[in-house]
Formats: structure tokens, C-alpha cells, sequence
């Protein structure tokens, strides 16, 4: 274990960094948006439209926190909590580049795996807190479309797992050197990319919102700096799930020329773009279709990926 | 073709009906009423009446099978009716018949007493949400309706809007208050009782959930509502609620001139802004007598296309939006901004462009009018192939629209479904080619249809109609007649002024024309058009005054709602938003 991980100052300025970019990311996705849909987005405060952000932070500052009389109280306050907390504490174990990072242990892939799962507390909760009729249909196809999809995002990154030999991501990104596991585990990598946008609730896949079915599903009652909460919270798991692609698949901050950190800067950027850009195209697909496509196609897609590579990878006896 | 086919009568002759319903019913001596659209409208007595639509609708081939239109005129205060018999309020049935391709009107005579009738809702299922509107807006009992209840108006309201003693605008009364005791009533009225409805709260396996989704919800286009029925996420039923966006257009036709009520008219289907004004100045030349110059003809196709495409073009974003995807309704309203650009050029509104008048269209068209709409259509067509890849072609699309929310052709014209509702069950039947009206026996278009009559076809369909209006646009702009843009008659709007400073009678008609209104000749015309959503018309009776006597506007979104429930019946959550993006609906065009 390197002894210049677990450092205060490391700490809080990952910290600092990831809740600051996330705050960005909502300026970014919005003029991104916009600018594929010939439209310009928010510009007009600050340069480009920069200070956007710190505009609409404000607002949600001073908004009035209103709870809503029928609401069940403590689990209302508690519930976004839950959703930023768990994304944010996933980033501990994520590798940003040797000697970057808050702590290294040998299982970090499955502490992951159970931070995200821990985060659909946070759905339901709310949208059982929120006794909002809207709110409970969100709660509930949350509670379905995360627990099934956490099966096909363990199943299909066990491939991984098999290649590389170990649950420690930062032993997993030096696996890679000889070649990124995106070429032998793309089946794996395609569905894993399904599963973490459906556990992210994230467009075409964000049905427990589903604006033009339920409002805003499980949030509907949320207001202010618990709704910002939400917020910030999806922009932080996509961060984080970018994050974890890229090192699971995309040889994490391996690459020539640039500083490590560059690399994995950069290919995380990407993969927020990619996060970004397939919600501006995809429509999304009604519950019950969602749910057929990940028992019918993606566990037995999985299911077989695992077989193939264990046969490959695994030497005979 | 004949150029004169926008004068043909589609209707039978009175004596041939008559004559059946003499020889099938045994019933003899029905009065029949001329009017100025000269379809043919019979008096009938209040017993035969169910009798007759029965036999009009099953027994008479070829059958009347639609009830195209319901209503009723309070025709205490009219002067005008020589030769009609006595009635206080007289209920009147539009039914249309595609195999003969012609209309009947029967009328019934209504003593202020006894205003009863029985119901058509067992002949037509569309009939139901008609005879509570009657019943609403007149106070006439439809005996026998399985749910006659208040409709438009709030089911709190006290007399029915559009008797002639009603009081036609709230400033006739004192000024309004809403004190807490009212208020509490105002609401609890409005609560929501699944007994009311004739809803259980739960079955044998489970207790349903109550889903108020409405009168505000990202979703329903407007103020709409519909109580769900749910059993987890599916739809046991479904109850559509109307008349948030009532604001009694029909009722403001009575104290509006002919002329300054073309306005209100672009507020019906707020999308189809001068669509709207088609139907009612083509009703009302026909009152008057106004023949319109072919110049202000072709114009009138021409902006009325640009509207159709405008409005299919926010259907088409909505539709896809509604199913989840974010981006085309952007692409799309660029489009449609260009449509308004072009409008603007010509009329100088962009939505609401009250663009026609009595007789013709307001000013001729600006010099190089037609460089912006060649612009326009040399590259919407192949914008409208990327949508095709973007949404019709997107298997997520497909697979939460096909097969969704489908209804087959019988049942579309039982439920008064028209328009593009009505062609995506593979009955190919459009009004412009059927009845052409203002010129349109001179274009080159087809009737685009599909089979399934699901949510997709609904969409296929008018992406196909946008193709069609291209087309037509194309031959206004290439066959564009030279000529007046408005009629030389005295009851246009303005009235001709070339030679008001010559001759002193010129100048009285044209004073009075503009202060008072050009005073319509009595009679009563109904004129129909194929509008953006369905068929679109209006019912006019003068009593020769400056004012509409009654105007009845009959609009496609009203019966396409009520279809609601028999589509989404076991359906998700989710289809009913599908299904509810496919229908294509304006509340205002619902509510009126």
C-alpha cells in the first residue's frame, strides 16, 4: 500500500475537485445539449455562460426549505443525503493515478459495487417518504430497475475480475498494460455500460423520473438545496461512474506522452460526454421492456461472457 | 377536374329520405328545412327520433354512420324561422355517411317544459360526450345517458351558458368574490370519488390506486386531466376531464360581428392558427352569397397547408418527446419558426394570424412572397428524411408505439375519430379529396395511409402529410392566379373602398359594414374542413343581423378524447403518455 495515500489535504482536495466539476458538469451538460440541438443554452452569465452555475447555486441556497406537511419528516431529509454520500465515498477507492487517490484495498471493485447499490436507498426512501402518488411509482420502479441491474453489472464485470486476477482497481489498471480490457471484455463492457446508466437513472434509462410520465418521480416534492442534493448527487455518479469505466476497461490513467493523471482526466471527460450525448439521442423504453431486456438478453449475454473468459483465462486442471 | 365542385351538395335529396323512413318506420309528413349549405334537414318528432337514427344509421344502405356533430340552439329570441315549426330549443343531428359520401341534419323541436329526450349513446358511443355538453350548455335531459353530468362548465355552476338568458359576459354581473365558506365547497366538489364514476376501489386480488394525472402534468398538452384507475403501474381505466380550457367561444360568437369574431376562430386549435378561419368565412360566404376570386382561393390552401405543417411539426417533437427522447422537437420547431417566418412575411402574425375575411384574405400577398417559401420547401423534405431516421426508424420508438393504443376503422367512425386518427386505420378518407373545398379539386396530392391504427401509424401518418403539403404548397407557388385577393361583394370584410369617395351608397355600405359588421342574411350553413387534427367545422345560424345567432363550432379534438379509455384500457402508464402524444390534441380545441 503506498504510504502517501489517506492524507488529509489528498482527501479534501478530491473532495473540493469532484463536488466542483459535478457543479460544473451542470453547466456543461446543458450547453452541450444545446448545442446538438441547435440551441445555445444558458450564456449569459458570465463568460460562456460560466457563472450559470454559481447562479443557480445561489437560487438553490435561498430557497425556502419547504417540506411538505404530508411527508413523512426524517426519512424526507435523510433521503438525498444518502444518494450524494454513497457517490461520493465510491470515489475513495477510485485510482486516479499512482500516488492520486484516497485509499487502496484489495477489495475496492466490490466496495464500489456496494456503495452503488447502497445509493437506490436514496430513491426509494424519498419516494416513499414523499407520500406523493407519483413519487411512490418512482420509488418503486427504481427499487426494481436498480436491483436487477446491479445483478448484470456484477455479472458482467467478473470477466474483468477473471483477467486481471484481483478486486483491487489499482492492481486491475496495472493489468492493463499489455492491452485495455475493453478488446477481450466488450460484451462485458457493453453491458456494464447498460447496467451503470440504469443504475445511474440517467437518461434514455431514467425512468423512475420519467418528467413526461411522473413529473419528476421520486423528487416531485423536493425543492431547494434537498432537491440540489439530487442533483449534484446524478452529476457526481456520473463522474464516478466515467471514473470507473475508464478503469476497468480503458486502461485507467495508462497512456504515453501526457502525466498520469492527465489520462485519466481526460479519458473520464470522455466518458461524461458519452453520458451526456446518448441522453440528448435515446428515447426511453417503457418499464416493463426495460426489465425483459436485462433478464432475457443481458444475464444470459453475461452469464456466457463469464463461461467464455473463465475457459480462456482460467489455465486448465 | 370541374372548378366548380367546391358548390356541390353532398347530401340527399329530402324526398328520397323521407320516402324510406316513410316506407321502413311508417312515418310521414316530416318537414324538411332549406338551408344555405343545402344539406338536407328534416324535422323529426321527439318519440321517432331514436327510431330513425337507428334505422339512418343501420338499416338505410348506405348507412349514416357517423354522428359527426350534437348540439342544440335556444331558439327563443330567434325572429327568422318561417316555415319551421314551433321550438324552444331545438336539438339538431349531423350525421355523415362515407359510402354515399353525404350529410343529414335532423332536427328536434323541444317545448321549453319538457325538454327530454332519449339518448343515441346506445347507437353511437361518441353520442355520450355530446349529449352531456346539450346538457351542460342548455339544460336538455338526455334520458337514459349513463352519466349525464356538467362537462365544460365546473359542476358547481348555476344555469346553462348558452341559453339566451344566460348572461354572456361577467361583467353583466356583480363583481366576482370568493369567500372561504365558497371556496371550501368550490373544492370539495372537485374531489374525486371513484363511486361517482362507477369505479370500485378494489377487487378480488387488490386495492387500485387513484392516479390524478392533471390538470397539470408535463404531459397533457394543456389543461387536461384523466383520473387512472391503476392496478401497480397498469391502467384498469382511465377517465378523461375536460373543460379547464373552456372559455365559451360558441358563446362569444353571439355578441361578436361576423368580422371580429375571424379572431377567436385562430384561438380554437391554437396550432393551426388560420386553419380555423376556413371553415367559418367559408360558412359564412355561404350564407351570403360571396363567391371567392381564385386568387385569395389558391392563397388560402397555401397559408392553410403552411399551418398544417406547422402543426404537425409540434406534434411530431411532442410525440417524440413524450416517448422520452429529448432532441427532435428542437430540430423540429426550427422548422416550424421558418413556417412562422413565412406566415409573418404574409400576414404579419406568426401564431394567430387571422389571415382570411369574408370574401377573401386580408391584403394581397408582399412583393417576392414566394422566395422564402422556396427556400423553405427546396430543403424541409430532406430535413423530414433525417427525422424519419431520428424517430420513425428508432426501435425504442417502434416498440413503445406499435401496437399501442390501437383501434380499428369501425370503431374509429362509431367514436367520431376523423383526420389523421381515422386514415391510420386504412380507411383513406379526406375531405379535401372527398368535398373539395376552396379550390382543392385543382392540386395534385395523395391521401396517406396506414393499417394498424396504433400509436405509430397515427404518427407515420402525418409525417406523411407533411410530404403531401409540400406538394401542394408547391403548386400554389407554381400556378398562383393573378386577380383580386378579395371578392367584389357588399358583405366583405372590409367591404370593398375604390369607390367610397365616388357615389354616397358606396360609402354608407362601406361605413356601416365597418362600424356595425355586415348584416348576414338569415339562414343557417354548416361548413367543414380538413383541419390539422380531424374534421373541423362550423355551424352558423343568422337571424339577419349583424351578429351570429348561434355559432357551433365542431372541433376533432372533442370526440378523440372520449376514445381515451376504450384505447388504453390494460395499457401501462407509460402508453397512455404514447397514446395521449399520438391522439394529437389542443384543449382549446376540446374545451373551445
Amino acid at each position: 500500500m503506498n504510504d502517501e495515500l489517506g492524507e488529509a489535504p489528498d482527501i479534501a482536495g478530491i473532495l473540493i475537485a469532484v463536488i466542483a466539476v459535478a457543479a460544473l458538469l451542470i453547466w456543461v451538460e446543458r450547453r452541450l445539449l444545446a448545442f446538438w440541438q441547435d440551441r445555445l443554452g444558458p450564456n449569459r452569465v458570465g463568460p460562456l455562460g460560466l457563472m450559470q452555475v454559481v447562479a443557480d447555486m445561489i437560487k438553490m441556497f435561498f430557497k425556502e426549505d419547504w417540506i411538505p406537511p404530508f411527508a413523512d419528516k426524517p426519512i424526507f431529509v435523510i433521503a438525498p443525503t444518502i444518494v450524494f454520500i454513497t457517490a461520493l465515498a465510491a470515489f475513495a477507492v477510485i485510482p486516479f493515478a499512482p500516488g492520486v487517490g484516497i485509499i487502496d484495498f484489495n477489495f475496492g471493485l466490490l466496495y464500489f459495487l456496494a456503495l452503488s447499490s447502497l445509493s437506490v436507498y436514496s430513491i426509494v426512501l424519498a419516494g416513499y417518504a414523499s407520500n406523493n402518488k407519483y413519487s411512490l411509482l418512482g420509488g418503486l420502479r427504481a427499487a426494481a430497475q436498480t436491483v436487477s441491474y446491479e445483478v448484470f453489472m456484477g455479472i458482467s464485470i467478473m470477466g474483468v475480475v477473471m483477467l486481471a486476477g484481483t478486486f483491487d482497481l489499482r492492481e486491475i489498471v496495472e493489468a492493463q498494460r499489455g492491452g485495455w480490457f475493453i478488446v477481450p471484455q466488450f460484451v462485458g463492457f457493453v453491458i456494464f455500460l447498460i447496467a451503470i446508466v440504469a443504475e445511474s437513472r440517467r437518461g434514455p434509462l431514467d425512468l423512475p423520473e420519467a418528467e413526461q410520465e411522473l413529473v419528476a418521480g421520486f423528487h416531485t416534492e423536493y425543492s431547494g438545496m434537498k432537491f440540489g442534493m439530487f442533483f449534484v448527487g446524478e452529476y457526481v455518479a456520473i463522474i464516478l461512474s466515467s471514473a470507473i469505466i475508464v478503469t476497468l476497461f480503458f486502461g485507467g490513467w495508462l497512456g504515453p506522452w501526457l502525466p498520469p493523471l492527465a489520462w485519466f482526466c481526460l479519458k473520464t471527460g470522455i466518458g461524461v460526454l458519452f453520458f451526456i450525448l446518448i441522453r440528448g439521442a435515446l428515447p426511453r423504453p417503457r418499464y416493463d421492456q426495460l426489465m425483459a431486456f436485462g433478464w432475457k438478453i443481458l444475464l444470459p449475454a453475461g452469464l456466457l461472457n463469464l463461461v467464455i473468459t473463465g475457459a480462456l483465462a482460467l489455465p486448465p486442471g | 377536374m370541374n372548378a366548380e365542385a367546391g358548390n356541390t351538395v353532398y347530401s340527399p335529396a329530402a324526398s328520397e329520405i323521407a320516402e324510406a323512413l316513410a316506407e321502413r318506420l311508417g312515418i310521414a309528413g316530416l318537414i324538411s328545412q332549406p338551408t344555405a349549405d343545402g344539406i338536407t334537414t328534416l324535422w323529426v318528432p321527439r318519440e321517432k327520433l331514436h327510431a330513425i337514427l337507428g334505422c339512418l344509421k343501420r338499416e338505410l344502405l348506405p348507412p349514416h354512420v357517423m354522428l359527426f356533430d350534437l348540439t342544440a340552439i335556444d331558439e327563443r329570441r330567434r325572429i327568422h324561422r318561417q316555415g319551421q315549426p314551433e321550438s324552444d330549443f331545438t336539438v339538431v343531428y349531423h350525421l355523415l355517411s362515407f359510402g354515399r359520401n353525404a350529410d343529414i341534419r335532423l332536427k328536434v323541436a323541444l317545448h321549453e317544459n319538457a325538454l327530454t329526450l332519449p339518448t343515441v349513446s346506445d347507437l353511437w358511443p361518441s353520442a355520450n360526450w355530446y349529449e352531456r355538453e346539450a346538457w351542460d350548455m342548455f339544460g336538455i335531459v338526455f334520458e337514459g345517458h349513463p352519466h349525464l353530468r356538467r362537462i365544460l362548465m365546473p359542476p358547481t355552476w348555476q344555469g346553462h351558458p348558452l341559453r339566451k338568458d344566460h348572461y354572456a359576459r361577467a361583467t353583466e354581473k356583480e363583481p366576482f368574490t370568493l369567500p372561504d365558506e365558497r371556496q371550501d365547497i368550490e373544492q370539495n366538489a372537485l374531489r374525486f370519488v371513484p363511486e361517482d364514476w362507477g369505479m370500485s376501489r378494489r377487487s378480488e386480488e387488490s386495492d387500485f390506486m387513484f392516479l390524478n394525472m392533471g390538470p397539470n402534468h408535463p404531459s397533457v398538452h394543456g389543461v387536461f386531466r384523466v383520473a387512472l384507475q391503476l392496478d401497480g403501474e397498469e391502467i384498469v381505466n382511465a377517465l378523461p376531464d375536460i373543460g379547464y380550457h373552456h372559455r365559451g367561444a360558441e358563446k362569444m360568437g353571439e355578441r361578436q360581428s361576423w368580422h371580429t369574431y375571424i379572431p377567436y376562430t385562430d384561438r380554437v386549435d391554437y396550432l393551426g392558427g388560420s386553419m380555423n378561419n376556413l371553415p367559418y368565412v367559408l360558412a359564412v360566404e355561404k350564407l351570403a352569397g360571396i363567391k371567392v376570386p381564385p386568387r385569395a382561393e389558391v392563397i388560402r390552401v397555401m397559408v392553410a397547408e403552411l399551418y398544417r405543417i406547422a402543426s404537425h411539426l409540434l406534434f411530431y417533437g411532442t410525440y417524440a418527446q413524450d416517448i422520452g427522447q429529448l432532441s427532435p422537437i428542437f430540430y423540429m420547431f426550427i422548422d416550424r419558426e421558418q413556417v412562422f417566418d413565412i406566415v409573418e412575411s404574409i400576414s404579419g402574425a406568426r401564431m394567430h394570424s387571422s389571415y382570411f375575411r369574408i370574401g377573401g384574405v386580408a391584403m394581397d400577398l408582399p412583393k417576392g412572397w414566394d422566395k422564402r417559401i422556396r427556400e423553405f420547401l427546396d430543403h424541409f423534405p430532406g430535413r423530414l428524411d433525417d427525422y424519419d431516421k431520428l424517430v420513425m426508424q428508432n426501435g425504442t420508438i417502434k416498440r413503445r408505439t406499435q401496437g399501442v393504443g390501437a383501434y380499428n376503422t369501425r370503431e374509429a367512425i362509431d367514436w367520431g375519430a376523423t383526420g389523421p386518427g381515422l386514415r391510420a386505420t386504412g380507411f383513406g378518407w379526406d375531405y379535401r379529396k372527398a368535398r373539395p373545398y376552396s379550390g382543392y379539386q385543382n392540386f395534385e396530392f395523395e391521401i396517406p395511409i396506414a393499417q394498424n391504427g396504433d400509436c405509430y401509424d397515427r404518427c407515420a401518418v402525418r409525417v406523411e402529410e407533411m410530404r403531401q403539403s409540400v406538394r401542394i404548397i408547391g403548386q400554389c407557388l407554381d400556378n398562383m392566379p393573378e386577380g383580386p385577393h378579395k371578392a367584389e361583394h357588399p358583405l366583405t370584410t372590409p367591404p370593398p373602398r375604390a369607390r367610397t369617395l365616388h357615389d354616397i351608397e358606396t360609402l354608407i355600405q362601406h361605413f356601416l359594414n365597418v362600424s356595425w359588421g355586415p348584416v348576414i342574411p338569415a339562414g343557417e350553413a354548416s361548413f367543414t374542413v380538413e383541419a390539422t387534427k380531424g374534421l373541423n367545422a362550423y355551424y352558423l345560424t343568422s337571424d339577419g343581423s349583424g351578429m351570429s345567432y348561434r355559432t357551433r363550432i365542431r372541433t376533432p379534438s372533442f370526440p378523440h378524447l372520449q376514445m381515451i379509455p376504450m384505447m388504453c384500457r390494460g395499457m401501462m402508464v407509460a402508453d397512455l403518455i404514447a397514446i395521449l402524444a399520438s391522439i394529437d390534441f389542443v384543449m382549446a380545441d376540446v374545451d373551445r
